[in-house]
C-alpha cells in the first residue's frame, strides 16, 4: 500500500441516475460534499460523476445543486446499471483522475457497486454512513452534541483532514467512526435522507469533462431482461420506517380507519396496543409491545396509547416518538420526543394535512 | 452441481445490551446464531439439492473455533460439508481483508474439489450490516454478481441462472451464466429447520483450516492489511423526555410538529 496520498484531490459523488432521473441521495451527497470540501482546502472541488447513456442534460442539475465539475461517462452499455460495466468505468476513471474521496448513495445500486470498486481499487469502504467529517474540530462538535464519546483525546487544532465516517453498528446499539488512513480514495456509502441538499441555484454552471469510456459486450456478464416498477408492498412492522399505532383512546374498532388513512398518508404501517387486540378491534399481527412485535422505526406515532410498560418495551427504541393523548399525565409522554395533548380525531387529520406542505 | 454457501456466525443483535457506564457492548449471555440472510442463502442451495440430489453443498465460513456450532447447524439443515477458516492471523479483518481470506479458502476448495457452479451468500450480516463481503468475494474470484436476490431459477442445462434483484421501487430480472455469486435476501425463501437425521448424521464433517492450510497471503489479511480502521466508537446519547408541541389550535400544533420534523431532517 505505497499510495502517495497527496496525489489524490477533490471529492467525487457518484451521481446515481435511473432511467434518466437523478436520485435524491446524489443531490444530498453533492450538498454534503460542498461542506466537506471547504473543510479540506480552498482548492478542493466537488465533482459529480454521471454514468449512463444520453444523460448530458443531468449535468445542469448537478451544477445547480453545488457541483463544480461533472465527469460524464457515457456509453450505450451504461444505459442501465450493471455491476460489471459501472465498476469498470468508475474504477478506470478513478485511476486517471485520482479523487481523494468518493461518495455513493447507500441504495440497492450503490451498495452493489461500491464494494466491487473498493475491492478492485484496493481501498477502504464504509457502509451506510449517517454522518461525515473531515475537520477534527467539527467531529468533536458533533460528538459532544450527539454522543457519549469522551472527546478529550482529540485535538481540535489537528490538521488531519482524513474522512471520518460515522455509522451505526450492532443493529444500532453502537456507533462507530471509521477512517481509511493509508489508502485512497476514501470511500463511503451514505444513507438516503440523512444529508441535506443545497438550495438550488438556477443558472449555476461548471466544467463538464467527457471521459473516454472503453467497454465491450464481453465486459458485461449479466443481462437485464426486465426492469419492473412495483407499488410498495405491505411492509411488516419490523421493517417499517414509520408506524402509526392506535390504542384504547380510539374508542372503538372504527378508529383504525383513521389510523390506516394516517399510515397511508405518511407511508407507514398500522400498529396497535395490546388493549385493542384484546378487544378484538384489530388483528394480533399489528400488536406492538413485549407480547407483540418489537419495533424501531424512524417515527412512531402513538395515538391514544397510554403507554403501559409492556407497550413501551416494544417501541421505546424508535428514533422519534410522537405521542397524541387526551390525558396529559399518560406515561407515554415520558418517552415521547414530541407530546401532543389533545383529541386524536382532531389532531391526526391536521397532521395529515400539514404532512405535504 | 457444486455449490458454495458463505455463512457467518453472528451475535443476535436483538439481544445485545449496552453498558451505559462504559458504553461497551455486553456480549455475555448473547446467543450466537447463523446470520439470518445466510440461512436464506443455504436454503436456496438446499432447494437446488432437493431438485438435483447430486448437488454438493459446501458451507464456508471464517471465525473463531466456536463458529463450528453454526456450521453444525448448517450441516443438520442439509449441507454436505463445511469449512471453517480459523486463525488469529485473519482476526481484525475489515470487509476487504475478510474477502481476501475467504477468497483464499475458495481457491483452496477449487484445488481440492474442482470448479464450483454457484456461490450463495447472505445479503448482509446483522452485526455489521455492510453488505460488502459478498461483492468483494465476487471481485476477488472474478465472478459476475447479483445482489439482493429475491427469486432464483436455474435453467435445465444448469448453465444459466435467472434471478430477480430487488430494487427500492420494484425489481430487475437478470440472467447470468454460472459460475456466479448471488447474495440472498429474506424474501427469497423460508429457511428449513434442522432435521433429526441431519442432527444425528455423524458422517458429515467440518474441516477447520488455518491460514497456512489454505495458503492465505498473510500480507492481505488481518487488522494490518485492512484499509479501514475504527477511529472511535461510542453509544448514541440516551434520549431524555421530549417537548410538548405548542399551538393554540390543532392545525397550529400539527404545523409546528411538521416544521420541527423538517428542521431536524426527520422527514
Amino acid at each position: 500500500m505505497s499510495t502517495n496520498l497527496a496525489d489524490y484531490k477533490n471529492i467525487w459523488v457518484f451521481a446515481e441516475q435511473r432511467q434518466g432521473k437523478i436520485m435524491g441521495v446524489a443531490l444530498e451527497l453533492i450538498g454534503e460534499a460542498c461542506k466537506l470540501a471547504k473543510d479540506i482546502s480552498d482548492e478542493t472541488e466537488v465533482c459529480a460523476v454521471l454514468v449512463g447513456d444520453g444523460i448530458e442534460d443531468l449535468a445542469k442539475e448537478c451544477f445547480e445543486y453545488g457541483a463544480d465539475k461533472v465527469y460524464l461517462l457515457q456509453h450505450p452499455l451504461l444505459k442501465n446499471f450493471t455491476t460489471d460495466a459501472y465498476a469498470k468505468v468508475m474504477t478506470e476513471a478513478m485511476e486517471v483522475y485520482k479523487p481523494e474521496i468518493v461518495l455513493y448513495g447507500a441504495t440497492h445500486i450503490g451498495r452493489d457497486l461500491a464494494p466491487r470498486i473498493a475491492a478492485r481499487s484496493h481501498t477502504g469502504l464504509t457502509a451506510d454512513c449517517t454522518h461525515l467529517d473531515v475537520s477534527v474540530a467539527k467531529y468533536i462538535e458533533f460528538a459532544k452534541a450527539n454522543t457519549t464519546l469522551d472527546t478529550s483525546t482529540l485535538d481540535p487544532e489537528s490538521k488531519d483532514t482524513g474522512l471520518k465516517m460515522t455509522r451505526p453498528a450492532f443493529g444500532g446499539n453502537l456507533m462507530a467512526t471509521i477512517v481509511s488512513p493509508r489508502t485512497r480514495p476514501q470511500m463511503a456509502t451514505v444513507r438516503p435522507g440523512v444529508m441535506s441538499k443545497r438550495e438550488r441555484e438556477a443558472g449555476r454552471t461548471g466544467e463538464v469533462i467527457k471521459v473516454d469510456v472503453k467497454l465491450s459486450e464481453a465486459d458485461v456478464r449479466t443481462k437485464i431482461l426486465n426492469i419492473v416498477k412495483e407499488a410498495k408492498e405491505m411492509v411488516s412492522l419490523t421493517d417499517a420506517d414509520i408506524i402509526c399505532s392506535g390504542g384504547r383512546g380510539l374508542g372503538g374498532p372504527e378508529g383504525f380507519k383513521l389510523i390506516q388513512e394516517f399510515a397511508d398518508k405518511v407511508g407507514g404501517v398500522v400498529g396497535s396496543s395490546r388493549a385493542c387486540v384484546d378487544n378484538g378491534w384489530i388483528d394480533h399481527a399489528h400488536q406492538v409491545g413485549q407480547t407483540g412485535t418489537t419495533v424501531k422505526p424512524k417515527i412512531y406515532f402513538a395515538c391514544g396509547i397510554s403507554g403501559a410498560i409492556q407497550h413501551l418495551a416494544g417501541m421505546q427504541d424508535s428514533d422519534i416518538i410522537v405521542a397524541i393523548n387526551k390525558d396529559p399525565d399518560a406515561p407515554i409522554f415520558e418517552v415521547a420526543d414530541y407530546g401532543i395533548v389533545g383529541d386524536l380525531y382532531k389532531v391526526i387529520p391536521q397532521i395529515m394535512e400539514a404532512w405535504d406542505k | 452441481m457444486k455449490v458454495i454457501v458463505c455463512a457467518k456466525q453472528v451475535p443476535d443483535t436483538n439481544e445485545i445490551k449496552i453498558n451505559p457506564e462504559t458504553g461497551s457492548l455486553i456480549r455475555d449471555g448473547v446467543p450466537s446464531i447463523l446470520n439470518p440472510d445466510d440461512a436464506n442463502a443455504l436454503e436456496e442451495a438446499l432447494k437446488l439439492k432437493d431438485m438435483y440430489p447430486d448437488t454438493h453443498i459446501t458451507v464456508v465460513s471464517m471465525g473463531p473455533p466456536q463458529a463450528q456450532d453454526m456450521l453444525f447447524e448448517c450441516l443438520a439443515m442439509g449441507a454436505d460439508e463445511a469449512i471453517l477458516l480459523s486463525d488469529r492471523a485473519v482476526g481484525g479483518s475489515d470487509t476487504y481483508a475478510t474477502s481476501n481470506a475467504i477468497s483464499a479458502v475458495i481457491d483452496k476448495y477449487k484445488k481440492e474439489f474442482g470448479d464450483f457452479d454457484i456461490i450463495f451468500g447472505g445479503r448482509q450480516a446483522i452485526d455489521g450490516d455492510t453488505a460488502q463481503v459478498g461483492p468483494q468475494i465476487a471481485e476477488k474470484q472474478h465472478l459476475p454478481q447479483v445482489t439482493y436476490v429475491v427469486d432464483f431459477k436455474l435453467s435445465d442445462d444448469k448453465k444459466t441462472v435467472t434471478v430477480k434483484r430487488q430494487l427500492e421501487d420494484g425489481y430487475e430480472e437478470i440472467e447470468v451464466k454460472t459460475p456466479c455469486m448471488l447474495t440472498c435476501t429474506k424474501e427469497l425463501n423460508q429457511p428449513r429447520y434442522m432435521s433429526m437425521k441431519g442432527i444425528f448424521n455423524k458422517d458429515k464433517k467440518i474441516t477447520v483450516w488455518s491460514a497456512a492450510d489454505c495458503e492465505v497471503d498473510l500480507s492481505v489479511v488481518g487488522l494490518k492489511a485492512s484499509p479501514t480502521n475504527v477511529y472511535r466508537s461510542f453509544t448514541p446519547r440516551p434520549k431524555g423526555k421530549g417537548v410538548m408541541v405548542a399551538g393554540d389550535t390543532e392545525a397550529e400544533i400539527a404545523a409546528n410538529l411538521i416544521a420541527s420534523f423538517k428542521e431536524k431532517h426527520i422527514i
